[in-house]
């Protein structure tokens, strides 16, 4: 698969991810709705004996129309992503402790030429750039949209990478800013915060006794559903309480999809997928992980600062919890783009 | 009558759509072609300053020195004159001459010490970059624009709109830069 194919097969899969993972949140929130706030659009009016001993239709609630859970936990997740998303950079950067590059010394001025390059080629206006100083090998990029964005990498990635290796790693971080992919993270933290409230509710109401299935379902009318309705409310807690561990399965799903497609889309501004390879093998070889960087922008690096074991192991779990992509694979993917080797990532 | 109003409507909102679309493509090309201008100029402001800066060390070198400026008169000529065949020949004459001075240079060891000389070899080469990545980047613009008039439904009616397929950067090919250099290791 070319740089092209590369890049579409990676962004149908984030489509596809994006679309469970909006499916999940829909199925937790409105399973909450249904079963603890009366939330049942389908549900007839019920007759109710009013106060003259007469039989009287009642109109739904507004709680049976509109899923306020649902409402009330994603509009709270939004305002925490939201917060990140606008201080996002300011604060990252601080907390890297991270300069202002200037052309003074030899290899700030060719970092500052890189990044003017790499916006020359992709036709964007050109990110800050910021220098961390560590001694590790890393990179990160963030900037919700290319007019305000940030590009960091480490003094040791200056220190170690040549001209073609750095254009390559300069060229990955653009394409996360290209690929709006920091808007992309945002909206699935919005979302794995939104399913962490509405988990957290649904095992709190649980424990202290809240309105049961039940009772809600057969004064909703629903007489012969009672045990089907069982069924699906043990099947609903049991995805509440897993409900964190899959969201965040899918959030770094999602994450992983992105390296890649910042890889494909790096090597498509630098049209040199080999150079990235070269960078890539020199950061690999650099164990020690990045302090200076925390988890917040983790899936903002070009590798894992964790340290990079957690990328060497390839086994099932570590392939579902890690923000990137094993070594292996990146570069298995860019020498199929350089016309090196037969099989891409699966 | 409602109906056949409101599917109207819609085309010709898809219409508008599509039209906007194509001038925004177009409008980006006309911008990505002049923005080689842009880098192609700063190369000819560079090579003054390079060649003062080397002509000390460099002595034996004076015919190298000499072809590169003349090489950058004519360039500079040829960006005046506005023919794009000519504009294309002489800029790469011009990148070859740079070429050989940057070959030779490898010659005078306290050249590469200097300091001036290391900040003016990186300019050099950051502005060969800068005149690919422009001249790759008017290509991938292009190449977005021809697709657009050209997938369809849009193909049935971009040439009634007044759009044109446009034409890619290449190198003619009969251009001194298609050669494959030569490299004489001779000592």
């Amino acid at each position: 698969m070319n740089i092209y194919e590369q890049q579409a097969s990676n962004r149908r899969m984030t489509a596809i991810m994006m679309a469970v993972f909006i499916g999940f949140f829909l199925v937790i929130g409105l399973g909450f709705d249904f079963f603890y706030l009366n939330f049942n659009p389908a549900g007839a009016s019920h007759l109710r004996m009013n106060s003259d001993g007469y039989y009287e239709t009642q109109a739904p609630g507004a709680g049976a129309t509109i899923p306020f859970g649902t409402i009330v936990a994603l509009l709270i997740g939004t305002g925490m992503a939201f917060n990140s998303l606008i201080n996002g950079p300011r604060m990252v950067l601080r907390s890297t402790m991270a300069r202002r590059a200037v052309p003074s010394g030899d290899k700030e001025r060719q970092f500052l030429n890189v990044v003017s390059e790499m916006a020359v080629a992709s036709g964007l206006p050109a990110p800050a750039a910021y220098i961390v100083p560590d001694p590790d090998l890393n990179a990160f990029a963030t900037g919700t949209n290319p007019q305000n964005s940030v590009i960091a990498v480490t003094e040791g990635l200056l220190a170690t990478l040549n001209r073609e290796e750095l254009q390559a790693v300069v060229a990955h971080e653009m394409s996360h800013i290209r690929n709006y992919d920091m808007r992309l993270m945002t909206v699935s933290a919005a979302l794995m915060g939104a399913i962490a409230l509405l988990s957290d509710f649904a095992g709190r109401s649980m424990r202290y006794g809240g309105r049961s299935s039940g009772g809600s379902s057969s004064r909703s009318g629903r007489k012969g559903g009672g045990a089907a309705m069982l069924v699906v409310f043990i099947v609903w807690i049991v995805l509440v309480i897993l409900a964190p561990l899959i969201s965040r399965m899918l959030a770094m799903a999602i994450s992983r999809q992105r390296e890649f497609l910042a890889d494909a889309s790096g090597a498509e501004l630098t049209r040199n997928p080999l150079a990235l390879i070269s960078a890539l093998e020199k950061i690999r070889q650099a164990v020690m992980p990045t302090n200076a960087i925390n988890n917040g922008v983790a899936h903002m690096c070009i590798a894992d600062p964790r340290g990079s074991l957690i990328e060497e192991k390839m086994g099932f779990a570590a392939d579902l919890l890690a923000t990137h992509p094993p070594m292996e694979k990146r570069i298995l993917a860019l020498k199929v783009m350089a016309y090196q080797a037969s099989k891409p990532q699966s | 009558m409602i109906p056949l109003a409101i599917v109207l409507l819609v085309l010709g909102g898809w219409l508008v759509f599509v039209f906007n679309g194509l001038i925004k493509l177009r409008n980006q090309v006309a911008n990505a072609f002049r923005q080689i201008d842009v880098q192609l100029k700063r190369r000819h402001d560079l090579i003054p300053n390079l060649v003062e800066s080397v002509k000390g060390e460099m002595k034996f070198e004076k015919e190298t020195l000499e072809r590169v400026m003349l090489a950058r008169a004519a360039a500079v000529n040829a960006g005046q004159g506005g023919n794009m065949n000519e504009v294309l020949a002489k800029e790469g004459m011009l990148t070859q001459a740079l070429g050989k001075l940057m070959a030779v240079s490898e010659n005078y060891p306290n050249l590469k010490a200097n300091e001036s000389v290391k900040t003016l070899m990186e300019e050099l080469t950051h502005t060969e970059n800068q005149i690919g990545f422009s001249r790759q980047f008017y290509n991938d613009v292009v190449t977005k624009f021809n697709i657009a008039q050209q997938v369809f439904p849009t193909n049935m009616f971009a040439s009634l709109l007044g759009f044109t397929p446009s034409a890619l950067w290449e190198l003619p090919a009969d251009s001194v830069e298609r050669e494959t250099p030569k490299v004489n290791l001779a000592v």
